[in-house]
């Protein structure tokens, strides 16, 4: 297939340089059609998210689409001052290009499933305005499919690779759901704060905060919606909390193993979950040592994500292979294709002929009985499917072929058949 | 006909016991999704088994040591099933699957086997009997195999490396709560499989029965089940002191299981 893509990404480019690229939503349909419009490009598909900028185009029959010229005209800079920042990819490697973005194979934190939904909004963007038709329809359609296949045969996207989402996952593991679930914030800091609203994205019910300055603790509950509760009453409070963070400036332990005795006994041994994202810690580490109470501290939690993200670059080798195969075969049906129209106008210029000579034979032998008609349409029939045997057959069979190219241009002209000629 | 099925029923459940050892090493998606499907199949198999053997036999009790335990492993199956409807997780089957394949295998394989011969059988008040305490067993062998999950999940949550078979264990709420309930639901039915065989031991022994070593230790089990529910339900139990209390339960009930041949009542076999 003849693909041009060109564009810059995080790894490539510098956020100042990925900006002077990027193109708004709102100019989006508008940035298509110039796309479109551009000399030698037949249809174009452009993908602009914070972590990248994409310019896919095929090109019109015969030509050449000059990426760089668009660059150069669209936005008014010369692109090889940017030389160094631009990645370009052709035909095969487009499509694969293509399809590793999909998968999320080519992104910040790989596995991350946004950038699938990014590139169906550039899809749906292109299409109403008409910038895609059946070409990149095919490929970006079939790039979705690649996507959806990673997902469900690799692991890649199944682990937490956030502090915050770790934490959430973890409560998972230990309650279900997380419906019901009371958060207990000990101390008032932004980092329990994005876990308090992961964990509250995720279903838990309520929120509690404590904190030394009481303001403080009221200003964060009302963000929330929760309750704040004196420093003082924290011990006799915490056990009605199946979720504990703490982050208090405190230099010492504030929970011992003897406080989680006595939490647990309260509660009927339901179990507990600490999180621990004050340094130094607050919660004495023998607590964990009880059964039904889990303590997390930051340490554990970052361990847990980065053993997540070595998951994910394992299974990423996988979903490598996975894209191949798919590279592959995709090239394998456009070239099937590829033979097609060759096949239908043979065999049109042979019933051409085939009718021709029949009207020619009447002429001569005057009229016919409906019996010799259809004789002689049998046998003429007959003779021009056995003619055409061969080179259809041998057609189909090379189409997987690089000659496929050569073949198909040698029996054009040996039969001097015009009409439709082959793309791609 | 019925020992066909049940040979069939217990290829499929040796699906299930190849699934609880490769479950133990390594993680295996594609078995562990097909898995369920497939014990489901060998269910419907033994299901027909056990339906088409009480026809041929006319009556209700089953009419041999076989066909108990192919009645205790149906039994098993069904809680899994239950647990799995519940929490859309197949982990319980780890430990249930190969006990159920074993009794299988031991119903399917063996050569004719002594029949219960005796005449105190033909009573549909025995049938009623055994099923109940059968289901009892039943629900008290699943709440220890979920509290040996529960052991598992439990220390790999605090020796924080999750990953492999871990990941795939239900949150450690749902198997305790999957526990519990088996737990509650077996009760009234150990309590009245109990009453219903004093019934019938009194009408037909007298009070002497009460003597007899298997009813001895029954009731001790049934005392252990009690202390069971009384300390999950007023304390909380769960975890490690759980697994030990029903471990203690489940090995009575096996202890009782024995003592079969050392009791005049539960003599059903002529010697």
């Amino acid at each position: 297939m003849k693909l041009r893509l060109i564009g810059v990404n995080h790894r490539t480019a510098p956020v100042e340089v990925r900006e002077r690229f990027a193109i708004p939503e709102s100019r989006l349909p508008d940035a298509l059609q110039s796309l479109c419009k551009y000399p030698g490009i037949s249809e174009g598909l452009i993908l602009s998210t914070c972590n990248r900028v994409e310019f896919l185009a095929h090109p019109e029959n015969g030509s050449e689409a000059d990426l760089r010229g668009f660059i150069r005209q669209y936005f008014s800079v010369d692109p090889t001052d940017f030389e160094k920042y631009l990645y370009e990819y052709h035909d095969d490697d487009a499509v694969r290009h293509i399809f590793r973005v999909a998968s999320s194979l080519d992104s910040m934190i790989v596995g991350e499933p946004q950038i699938l939904g990014q590139m169906k909004d550039a899809y749906t963007a292109a299409r109403s305005v008409g910038a895609v038709n059946s070409r990149l329809d095919a490929l970006v359609t079939r790039a979705f499919a690649v996507a959806k296949r990673v997902r469900s045969e690799t692991q890649i996207g199944t682990s937490a690779v956030s502090v915050a989402s770790v934490a959430v996952e973890l409560a998972k593991k230990i309650f279900g759901e997380l419906s019901g679930k009371v958060v207990y914030l000990v101390g008032a800091g932004k980092m329990s704060e994005l876990a308090a609203r992961h964990l509250l994205a995720h279903g838990a019910e309520q929120i509690m905060v404590a904190n030394r300055t009481y303001q403080k603790a009221q200003d964060m509950a009302e963000a929330f919606g929760g309750q704040a509760v004196l420093f003082e009453q924290l011990y006799d409070t915490v056990d009605k909390a199946d979720i504990i963070i703490s982050s208090t400036g405190a230099p010492h332990f504030i929970f011992r193993r003897e406080h989680g005795e006595a939490f647990l006994h309260r509660r009927k041994n339901r179990p507990m979950f600490f999180i621990d994202i004050a340094v130094p810690r607050d919660i004495d580490p023998e607590m964990n040592k009880l059964d039904g109470i889990f303590v997390y501290d930051i340490d554990d939690l970052q361990q847990v994500a980065s053993r997540h993200i070595d998951d994910r670059r394992r299974e990423a080798d996988r979903a490598e292979a996975i894209v191949t195969d798919e590279v592959h075969r995709f090239e394998e049906r456009l070239k099937t294709l590829s033979v097609v129209p060759t096949i239908v106008s043979l065999q049109q210029h042979m019933e051409d002929i085939r009718q021709a000579e029949i009207e020619r034979a009447r002429g001569k032998l005057g009229p016919l009985t409906p019996d010799q008609e259809q004789a002689l349409d049998a046998i003429t029939r007959g003779i021009v499917n056995k003619v055409l045997h061969t080179p259809i057959t041998t057609l189909k069979t090379a189409a997987k072929d690089p000659e496929a190219g050569t073949l198909i241009a040698v029996i054009r002209r040996m039969f001097n058949l015009r009409g439709s000629k082959e793309e791609n | 006909m019925p020992l066909l099925w049940l040979r069939v029923a217990t290829a499929f459940y040796g699906l299930g016991l190849l699934h609880a050892f490769i479950a133990l090493t390594r993680r295996n998606e594609t078995f562990s999704r097909i898995i369920m499907p497939v014990m489901g199949l060998g269910f419907v198999f033994h299901f027909v088994s056990l339906a088409e053997g009480y026809l041929e036999a006319g009556r209700l009790f089953p009419a041999s040591i076989h066909n108990s335990e192919s009645l205790l492993a149906f039994l098993l199956m069904a809680f899994v099933f239950g647990a799995f409807v519940r929490s859309r997780n197949n982990a319980f089957g780890i430990f249930i699957f190969p006990v159920v394949f074993l009794l299988t295998f031991s119903a399917a394989v063996g050569q004719k086997p002594p029949q219960f011969t005796s005449p105190l059988l033909r009573s549909g008040w025995i049938f009623i009997h055994v099923a109940l305490i059968f289901t009892g067993y039943a629900a008290l062998f699943f709440s220890f195999a979920a509290s040996l999950l529960y052991l598992m999940q439990q220390r790999s949550l605090k020796s924080k490396q999750a990953g492999g078979l871990i990941a795939r264990l239900p949150a450690l709420e749902t198997i305790d709560q999957i526990g519990y309930r088996s737990l509650l639901l077996g009760f009234p039915f150990m309590t009245f499989g109990l009453i219903a065989g004093a019934v019938i031991a009194q009408s037909t022994f007298g009070p002497a029965y009460f003597r007899d070593p298997k009813i001895v230790l029954s009731v001790l089990m049934w005392a252990v089940y009690v202390v069971l529910l009384y300390m999950r339900w007023s304390a909380g139990w769960r975890g490690r002191r759980a697994a030990y209390v029903s471990a203690f339960a489940f090995t009575t009930a096996l202890v009782v299981w024995v003592a079969n041949n050392f009791s005049a009542v539960h003599k059903f076999v002529e010697r």
